[in-house]
């Protein structure tokens, strides 16, 4: 059995470990807070855009813009995978990098190539170790992303895209559902499905300035990027809830584990006192 | 009825602005747009510059957006703000310098996606948290 001192040593070395699991797991919550406000910052200027949108599709039947048309033939699809910078944040990375294998290898076996924009470094680091065309990516956006640093790695895709190099453009994140629940999804962002742009039936028409099409060019374009900086957001306020998930369970099991080791501890005290004791008590028997 | 508007100005990042106004001034990409009720749907771009937004109490808010969309309805101003500056040949610029970093790093490797290996990787980390997870559950 260890002697007393070692597992003293033990005791405080657990403690150290849980001191900081708790603290990151405090950290953590109090970005997730931010990070979740941030996210619903965000909604606004997504739905305004849809709307619009939706509008556009119905009362302009003259100009279909490539954004909304479907193509007959795949043959080179687009991912934008969606990690976060850092790790120790349970099976967040994890699983919807599963996901991505998993849609990677059911395109894979259609005989369609796969090109990949990577945001966030953990995502960036598994492709390029595994060999996927990465062909732009986004790292260290840190817990505050600006648009600003999305712009070009996204413009890649949406230019493969209108050059016809890729036909389909999908987006791979983590869902924020609540602080205990994040949901690794794959949606398809390119051509925009008619469901997300809705169906409003209406017979006006806006008048455009300078003209219809160069402003839904531009109006599109910034409709992806806001739902791309939408999963962003998403995807960071998921982050923070599942490292607060995952260190509040560290701080559990440190403190269950310095619970069994001061039983053992105390158990070890009590036999040697109890040893010493009979020795003495034999002792004084002897004289 | 009393002859206002509803303002939004919103960025991709927050809600800027929102609600009731008697008329709204911003910089459109032809030129200077005054914007008051019943005005007939638009849909423009609009130029760095400022958002004067003229309250019912007289009072005036300023919002200074750096370009745009702007949507029109007879009862409603929608101000798409930009947060980043933007410019065709500076969109360009940033897609070209995205592009070059990727393609730097790519010369370094053959492209083929090894799913083996990804799996294998995958396999690994996902069997490192079931037997965290099996380990909590013990406790």
């Amino acid at each position: 059995m260890a002697s007393g001192k070692e597992i003293r040593t033990k005791i405080k070395s657990v403690e150290n470990t849980r001191k900081i699991t708790k603290a990151m797991e405090m950290v953590a919550a109090s970005k997730m807070r931010k990070a979740q406000d941030r996210m619903l910052k965000a909604r606004p200027y997504g739905e305004k855009i849809r709307r619009v949108a939706a509008h556009l599709s119905h009362a302009l039947s003259e100009y279909k813009h490539p954004f909304l048309e479907k193509r007959d033939q795949i043959k080179k699809v687009g991912i934008i995978l969606v990690t976060s910078d850092k790790g120790l944040c349970g099976g967040l990375n994890t699983n919807v990098l599963r996901q991505l294998v998993n849609k990677m290898r059911e395109l894979d076996g259609q005989k369609v190539d796969v090109q990949v924009t990577a945001i966030g470094s953990k995502g960036f680091a598994f492709l390029q170790r595994n060999g996927a065309q990465v062909v732009s990516h986004a790292i260290g956006l840190g817990d505050n992303p600006h648009i600003d640093s999305l712009i070009g790695p996204v413009k890649v895709q949406i230019d493969a895209y209108n050059a016809g190099e890729i036909d389909e453009l999908h987006i791979a994140y983590t869902r924020f559902v609540n602080t205990m629940r994040q949901e690794p999804v794959v949606e398809q962002l390119l051509p925009l499905a008619g469901d997300t742009v809705g169906s409003e039936s209406s017979r006006w028409d806006y008048v455009y300035e300078p003209d219809a099409k160069s402003v839904i060019d531009d109006l599109l374009v910034r409709y992806l990027e806001a739902l791309v900086y939408q999963s962003v957001a998403e995807n960071i306020a998921s982050e923070q809830s599942a490292r607060m998930v995952a260190m509040k369970a560290a701080s559990d099991n440190a403190k269950n584990v310095i619970e069994e080791l001061k039983l053992v501890y105390n158990k070890t005290r009590q036999a040697a006192i109890t040893k010493e004791l009979s020795e003495i008590v034999s002792g004084a028997a002897a004289v | 009825m009393s002859l206002r508007i509803h303002v939004d100005v919103v960025s991709a990042e927050e809600m800027i602005f929102s609600g009731e106004a008697d008329h709204v001034v911003l910089p459109g990409e032809s030129g200077e747009l005054g914007i008051w009720p019943r005005h007939t749907p638009l849909l423009t771009r609009i130029r760095p510059g400022a958002v004067r937004i003229k309250l019912p109490d007289g009072g005036e808010e300023f919002v200074y957006v750096s370009g745009g969309m702007l949507e029109v309805q007879p009862t409603m101003v929608t101000v798409l703000a930009d947060t980043a500056i933007r410019a065709h040949d500076l969109d360009e610029a940033r897609a070209q310098q995205a592009k070059k970093a990727a393609e730097e790093l790519l010369q370094k490797r053959d492209s083929s996606m090894d799913y083996a290996k990804a799996e294998g990787e995958l396999a690994d980390a996902i069997g490192q948290l079931a037997a965290i997870k099996k380990l909590r559950n013990k406790h």
